[in-house]
């Protein structure tokens, strides 16, 4: 009795271990794994169907998680290809290499209805750092000024205390921090939700994300578009990185170059984004 | 002889099964203090705990805010699921006929099979609109995480208060009854009385929940740094701090999510043994209670 329990057993944990054997080797085969930033990962998905339509036999797996868990998924070798909405870091850039396959701008945006349209960066950085805290002072109605701002360590968040929070003081370089009243949501989408539900937000996102019912800011006087990050002027702009560590495989290899191909390279540009330089 | 080889055999592979229950429990705490201690100690236990400065980034790590987040949201989820569930369980032991009983009870543990996200979307398109619209403040608050987590917390209370008040013997009841009192009368001053013990163990099991959920209260809290000062300001509580920041932490900012694992962790086993305590007092025994 005992021993044919246990033969049973045998032979289960055996069939078990040959089947995931099988199962993980033809995975390891087919797919590439790409992890990062969740402003990225919208577009990273379409083009990853997209190729995936032009090469049936070659599959793309995308998962979110933020920039620097796609990096430390890069470094852990649990992902092929990183994704990272920032620049990278002096530290960073001696472990991985980092493709830019698109830029993109940071939209300050606000709810439809509010009457402020175009903001310094200085006056953004004063709203976010808590300084001015209601509309009038900008130039709007009389409400108060409800900060939306991204968790610690996103891509986006970091791009904008880059951007905006930094400041110039007496020639040394000093980072405002962002308001501790502020709301923080943990993805573009939650931010444009509650952007586009609330008349008092303000927050920041990707401008390739926003779509058409928020209002964005002009910012500098610049009013943000892709052409205007093409052409450098607008100020907000930052790099959509795919990161590798050493050399790539082949199969990312053909990703990245998809990516980086005129088709590719269409299919960013037609959602809001802009070429990569 | 072979029986009882056979059964001693069984015997301790049953044993061996629970024990790798009970490792697993040890493997983690083992594992959340080894990593979280040490940066408490570092960042020192007083200003851990008591700091309102959270910016890892610059390596200051106060969650002082998140704790009062946490005792606000689930105070708030108790005084409204707690009340709603003692009710619920009276009505359901007590003035029910036990076919609406056997119809209620189960639609009411149904609720506690309702995915977390669930209730939190629900909260985020319907109740934070409301309370933006209709009450004040930016909607995400402790109010509207206190009536998600209330709502999520009802069975859990409801299922416990119900089978403390049905254990109560029928003799006191009737006895209750006999003597003249109205059901309300005998509902009140001997059947809750009587089942004291396992409402207060309800309450807290209720609260452990409320304090521990993360999903809803993500979404609906706001998950701001600041102290709240109404019920309609955001807060953030331990675990959506947690949460929030888990997937990007490294180093300092990471062990520092673990020591506020060991809070929750800590506050959550002093729950816990509270509710054990109190539920080993057998309840039904009026004297005792």
């Amino acid at each position: 009795m005992m021993r044919t329990v246990l033969i049973l057993f045998l032979c289960c944990a055996m069939a078990l271990a040959v089947v995931s054997l099988l199962w993980g080797g033809r995975a390891r085969e087919r797919t590439v794994n790409v992890i990062g930033s969740t402003s990225i990962q919208p577009f990273a998905e379409m083009l990853s169907e997209e190729y995936h339509r032009t090469w049936p036999d070659r599959k793309v797996e995308i998962q979110g998680g933020g920039s620097t868990a796609g990096l430390q998924a890069c470094a852990e070798g649990i992902a092929e290809i990183g994704m990272c909405s920032r620049a990278l870091k002096a530290k960073e850039a001696e472990l991985f290499h980092g493709i830019t396959i698109a830029l993109d701008g940071l939209a300050v945006v606000v709810h439809p209805s509010n009457g402020v349209g175009a903001m310094s960066r200085g006056q953004i950085r004063r709203i976010f750092s808590g300084q001015t805290t209601n509309w009038k002072d900008v130039g709007g109605a009389d409400r108060p000024i409800r900060l939306i701002t991204r968790e610690e360590g996103s891509g986006t968040r970091e791009a904008f205390v880059k951007l905006v929070m930094a400041a110039k003081d007496n020639g040394a370089d000093r980072v405002v921090r962002i308001s501790r009243k502020a709301l923080t949501q943990e993805s573009n989408g939650a931010v444009k939700e509650l952007v586009k539900h609330d008349p008092c937000a303000i927050g920041y996102m990707s401008l390739g994300l926003v779509g058409g019912e928020l209002k964005m800011l002009a910012v500098d006087g610049v009013a943000p578009s892709p052409k205007e990050v093409a052409a450098g002027r607008y100020p907000l702009m930052r790099p959509f990185l795919f990161v590798v560590k050493g050399q790539p495989s082949g199969q990312s290899q053909d990703f990245i170059d998809f990516v980086l191909s005129a088709s590719g390279q269409l299919i960013l540009e037609k959602e809001g984004l802009v070429r990569a330089p | 002889m072979k029986q009882a080889a056979k059964d001693k055999c069984i015997s301790l592979t049953l044993m061996a099964v629970a024990m790798s229950g009970i490792s697993g429990l040890a493997l983690i705490t083992g594992f959340i203090f080894r990593e979280g201690l040490p940066i408490m100690m570092k960042v020192g236990l007083g200003k851990f705990l008591l700091s309102s400065n959270w910016y890892p980034q610059e390596g200051e790590f106060g969650i002082f805010p998140m704790i009062v987040g946490s005792v606000a949201v689930t105070v708030g989820a108790m005084l409204i699921g707690g009340t709603l569930g003692l009710g619920c369980a009276i009505v359901l032991a007590q003035f029910c006929p036990p076919r609406l009983v056997s119809l209620l009870k189960p639609g009411i543990e149904l609720l506690a099979g309702i995915p977390s996200v669930v209730y939190g979307f629900i909260g985020v398109v319907i109740l934070v609109p409301f309370i933006r619209d209709y009450i004040g403040g930016p909607g995400l608050s402790v109010l509207a995480a206190s009536v998600v987590l209330g709502v999520m917390v009802l069975p859990t209370v409801t299922s416990i208060s119900f089978d403390a008040l049905r254990a109560v013997p029928r003799t006191y009841r009737e006895g209750s009854i006999a003597l003249g009192a109205t059901e309300w009368q005998t509902t009140r001053m001997v059947m809750l009385k009587a089942a004291k013990s396992g409402i207060v163990t309800a309450i807290i099991l209720g609260m452990g929940r409320a304090i521990g959920e993360t999903m809803a209260v993500i979404m609906v809290a706001g998950n701001t740094l600041d102290l709240p000062r109404s019920v309609l300001d955001p807060v953030r509580t331990l675990t959506s701090n947690i949460a929030l920041e888990m997937g990007y932490a490294a180093g300092d900012h990471r062990k520092a999510l673990f020591a506020t694992g060991v809070t929750l962790f800590v506050i959550i086993m002093v729950l816990n043994t509270i509710a054990l305590a109190v539920s080993r007092r057998r309840p039904g025994r009026v004297g005792q209670a």
